[in-house]
C-alpha cells in the first residue's frame, strides 16, 4: 500500500531550490550548522577505533530486522501488550493520524504534549488533531521554534536549522506568549531558559503526550526514545496517556542491539558521545507515568519499499541526519527544497520510495553521487546506489522523453568504433568556428538548453585532434 | 606486463593532451603502452543518469576490449570506478557477462593506482616549476579510495609548490547530468569550489578527472584564478618542457 502524508513534494526539487539558492542568509546559517555538527561528528567519530565494526554490525542487525520484520513485530505486539500497552496497527497515514486522534479525543483532552517525532511529521498528526479542536504543543526547543513560526522543519534533528539565533529571538518576542521580554537576549541560553518557562506549565497541565520511538525492541515491547533536552522524558512520564506513533522499520529484535545502536546513533547526529537523555518504557507500571499506553504501528508504504531489493536498505536508517550535514546539496538549499518531510540524501531515496512510483520523481537526481552520505551513514546506507536505482525505474516509467531519445542515440554512436570515431570527427569539425578569442579552446555562449551549463562555465571545446587520431598518426 | 590505455571519450575527442601525457609518463618509466582502437566509452553517464539498458551494450564492449591485457590505466577516477564499482553489479544478472567483468575489472586502475601500486613509483621523473593545489575528485576520494597517491606522486616531481586547498573533499558540483537538471545548486557549488582555489594562489589547480576539471576549470575561466590542469600533464613535464 501506498504512503500518504507528508512525504510527497508539491514541486520539483529544482524550483523549491531556486529561491532557497537566492536567499544567502539562509545558506550562511546552513553552512555553519552543519560544518559545526560535521566537524563534531568527525571527532567523536575518530575516537572508536572499531567505528567500521559498529556499522558493519548496525547494518547487519537492521538486514536481520528486515528479513524477518512480519515476525518480529508480532512478537513485538505480544510482549507490549502482556505488558499492558494497546498495540494498534495502521496501513497508512490517514489510518494513523485516525487512532491516534480518537485516542486523544476519548480522553477529552484540548491540549497534547509532543516529543519531537518524524513518524507524527509523516502522517500530517498535527494538522489532524487541529482539526479536531486539539492543540499539540512540541516540547523539543527546535521543533518549538517551527510551530511558533508556522513553519514547517529542514532538517531531521535539527528542525530549526535554517533560523539564527537572532532570528529566533525576534520570533520569541513577538510570538511566545507571555515570554520576559527584559530577559531575552540572543544568547542560547536565555533562549532556551524562556522556552523552558514556556513549556514547563503544559507539562504540568498535560494529560496526554504523543511520542515516536527511536527504537523498539521485539524481544521485551520496550520502546526507546533519545534525545538531549529531557523535554521528551518529562511528556513520557508526567501525562495519564501515552500514545507512540512507530514506523515499523523501527524493530530491535533484542535488548542487546542497543548496545550498537546506543554508540552509533549519537556520535552520527549530534556528534557527541553520549546523548543526555535515553528513555525506556515497557507497557504500562502501576501507579508509576503513564496508565494508558497506546503503541500505533505505522506501515505508510514501508512494506512496498521492504518488497524491492536494492531499494529496501533505505528502511536501516535510524533517522540520525548525518547524510544532511554532510551533503553539499542539502547545505546550499536546505530542507524545504525537498519537500517531503524527509530531507537530504536520506529523503531523496526514501520520500519516492515509500509514496510509489511517480511521486518525487525529481528527488533522485538531486545529487551529484559525490558518496558523502554514504560515508558517513552509520548504517551504511548506499545512497548513491539506491539512487541511480531509482532514477533507472523513473527513466523506465516516463517513457519516450527527449532525453531518452538523446541517450539511446549516443549509446547507439558509442557501440560502434567506427560511428564513434565519425562522430569525434565531425564534432571537432563543428567546434572549430566557435573558438573563443583569446582562449582558442573554450566556448562562451551555448546554445539552449545548454544555457543551464554555460551560464555560470566556459566550455571546453573538442581538441584539434583526437587521441586517436594522434595514436595512429604517431604509433600505429 | 601488457599495459592498456582506456582513454575515456571525454579525453580522445576534449583532452587528448592527457592521453598523450599517461603515455609519456609510461614509456619514461620503460613501459610499452597499447591502445585497442576498439574501446569507445564506458558508460558512465548513460548508467549514472538511469539509461542502464543503453550503458549495458558498453559494458559488453569494454569488457571484450581490454579482456586480454594485466593492466588497464585510465587517467579518470570516475571512469574506473564506473567499471569496478558499477559494472559488477550492472552484470549481475547475467552470468556470462558478470564472470567477464569479474575478470576485467579489479586490473582497470587509474594513474595513480598503477604507478603507485601495481608499478612502485612515486618518483616519475617529472618538473613542473609552478605552485599547484590540488582537487581530489568525489569517485577518486570515496569510491576509489586513492587517498594521497595524487599528492604522493605530485610531491616527487622537482620544482612544484604544492599548496592545501581548503574544503578539497567537497564535491565541485558537477556531478554528470546534474549540472544540467540542477543547475542552480551546481553553479552554487561551483562558486564555492572556485572561491577556495582562488584563495590558494596557485598557479593550477590538478585532479585525476578531466569531467571535473572541465567543469571547474569553466569557472576559473572566467575569474583571474588557477588554471585547471589533469595531473597526469604535470608528472609528463619534465625540465625540457619548462
Ligand atoms: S540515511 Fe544513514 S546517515 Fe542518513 S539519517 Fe539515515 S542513518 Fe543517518
Amino acid at each position: 500500500m501506498t504512503g500518504t502524508g507528508n512525504i510527497v513534494a508539491a514541486l520539483p526539487f529544482p524550483t523549491a531550490a531556486k529561491p532557497k539558492l537566492a536567499d544567502s542568509q539562509l545558506r550562511d546559517n546552513l553552512r555553519r550548522a552543519t560544518h559545526t555538527i560535521r566537524d563534531k561528528r568527525l571527532r567523536t567519530v575518530a575516537e572508536l577505533p572499531e567505528w567500521e565494526r559498529l556499522r558493519l554490525a548496525g547494518a547487519a542487525i537492521k538486514d536481520d530486522v528486515l528479513a524477518r520484520l512480519p515476525e518480529l513485530l508480532v512478537e513485538f505486539e505480544a510482549a507490549a501488550t502482556a505488558a499492558g500497552a494497546t498495540v494498534h496497527w495502521a496501513r497508512d497515514a490517514a489510518e494513523a493520524c485516525g487512532i491516534a486522534v480518537d485516542l486523544a479525543l476519548s480522553t477529552g483532552t484540548r491540549e497534547v504534549v509532543k516529543i519531537k517525532s518524524m513518524a507524527t511529521q509523516e502522517i500530517g498528526l498535527n494538522e489532524a488533531l487541529e482539526a479536531v479542536g486539539i492543540t499539540p504543543i512540541e516540547t523539543d526547543l527546535a521543533e518549538l521554534i517551527v510551530q511558533l513560526a508556522g513553519d514547517t522543519p529542514s532538517h531531521i534533528l535539527v528542525p530549526a536549522i535554517h533560523y539564527n539565533r537572532h532570528q529566533i529571538r525576534e520570533l520569541f518576542a513577538r510570538r511566545m506568549p507571555g515570554v520576559d521580554l527584559d530577559a531575552l537576549t540572543d544568547d542560547p541560553a536565555a533562549l532556551a531558559e524562556a522556552a523552558r518557562r514556556h513549556l514547563r506549565a503544559r507539562f504540568f497541565s498535560a494529560r496526554v503526550a504523543i511520542s515516536g520511538a527511536n527504537f523498539a525492541i521485539a524481544e521485551t515491547g520496550t520502546l526507546v526514545v533519545v534525545e538531549s533536552e529531557g523535554n521528551g522524558r518529562m511528556c513520557l512520564t508526567l501525562p495519564e496517556t501515552l500514545i507512540s506513533v512507530v514506523g515499523v522499520e523501527k524493530i530491535l529484535p533484542t535488548v542487546r542491539d542497543l548496545d550498537v545502536f546506543l554508540q552509533l546513533l549519537p556520535r552520527s547526529s549530534t556528534g557527541e558521545r553520549m546523548n543526555p537523555y535515553t528513555s525506556a518504557w515497557t507497557g504500562v507500571t502501576p501507579g508509576d507515568g503513564p496508565q494508558q499506553v497506546h503503541v500505533i504501528l505505522v506501515d505508510n508504504g514501508r512494506s512496498d519499499v521492504l518488497a524491492d531489493p536494492v531499494g529496501r536498505q533505505a528502511l536501516r536508517c535510524i533517522r540520525c541526519s548525518a547524510c544532511l550535514n554532510v551533503c553539499p546539496v542539502y547545505e546550499r538549499v536546505g530542507g524545504h527544497a525537498y519537500g517531503s518531510v524527509y530531507p537530504g540524501p536520506i529523503g531523496a531515496i526514501l520520500s519516492p520510495q515509500l509514496s510509489g512510483a511517480g511521486a518525487n520523481a525529481t528527488l533522485p537526481f538531486a545529487s551529484t553521487l559525490c558518496g558523502a552520505c554514504f560515508e558517513a551513514c552509520p548504517v551504511r546506507i548506499d545512497i548513491p546506489e539506491v539512487l541511480v536505482h531509482l532514477r533507472q525505474e523513473i527513466v523506465a516509467a516516463a517513457g519516450a522523453t527527449p532525453e531518452r531519445a538523446a541517450m539511446r542515440a549516443a549509446a547507439w554512436v558509442l557501440r560502434d568504433r567506427r560511428r564513434y570515431s565519425a562522430a569525434l570527427r565531425a564534432a571537432r569539425r563543428f567546434a572549430a568556428p566557435l573558438r573563443l578569442v583569446g582562449r582558442p579552446d573554450a566556448v562562451r555562449h551555448l546554445p539552449w538548453p545548454l544555457t543551464r551549463w554555460s551560464a555560470s562555465r566556459d566550455t571546453p571545446l573538442p581538441a584539434r585532434e583526437t587521441f586517436r587520431e594522434w595514436w595512429s598518426r604517431e604509433r600505429a | 606486463m601488457r599495459i592498456a590505455l582506456f582513454i575515456t571519450c571525454v579525453n580522445d575527442l576534449v583532452f587528448p593532451g592527457t592521453g598523450r601525457a599517461v603515455v609519456r609518463i609510461l614509456e619514461r618509466l620503460g613501459h610499452t603502452v597499447d591502445f585497442p582502437p576498439e574501446q569507445t566509452c564506458c558508460g558512465q553517464a548513460h548508467a549514472n543518469s538511469g539509461y542502464r539498458a543503453e550503458a549495458m551494450p558498453l559494458v559488453r564492449r569494454f569488457v571484450d576490449t581490454f579482456a586480454g591485457y594485466d593492466a588497464i590505466v585510465t587517467p579518470s577516477g570516475s571512469c574506473t570506478a564506473m567499471v569496478r564499482e558499477a559494472y559488477p553489479r550492472l552484470a549481475a544478472g547475467d552470468h556470462g557477462l558478470a564472470a567477464q567483468v569479474a575478470a576485467v575489472a579489479p586490473r582497470v586502475f587509474e594513474l595513480s593506482e598503477l604507478l603507485v601500486d601495481v608499478l612502485g613509483v612515486t618518483d616519475v621523473g617529472a618538473h613542473f616549476p609552478h605552485r599547484v593545489t590540488y582537487h581530489p575528485t568525489c569517485h577518486g576520494l570515496r569510491m576509489l579510495h586513492l587517498g594521497d597517491k595524487p599528492e604522493r606522486l605530485l610531491r616527487a616531481v622537482g620544482g612544484i609548490e604544492l599548496t592545501e586547498l581548503p574544503g578539497a573533499d567537497e564535491c565541485c558540483g558537477f556531478g554528470g547530468t546534474f549540472a544540467l537538471k540542477n543547475a542552480g545548486v551546481s553553479a552554487a557549488m561551483l562558486a564555492d569550489k572556485c572561491d577556495a582555489a582562488c584563495g590558494t594562489g596557485a598557479d593550477f589547480l590538478a585532479a585525476a578527472d578531466n569531467s571535473c576539471l572541465a567543469h571547474i576549470g569553466g569557472g576559473l575561466s572566467r575569474r583571474d584564478g588557477p588554471r585547471a590542469i589533469h595531473y597526469a600533464e604535470i608528472l609528463a613535464a619534465t625540465k625540457e618542457d619548462s
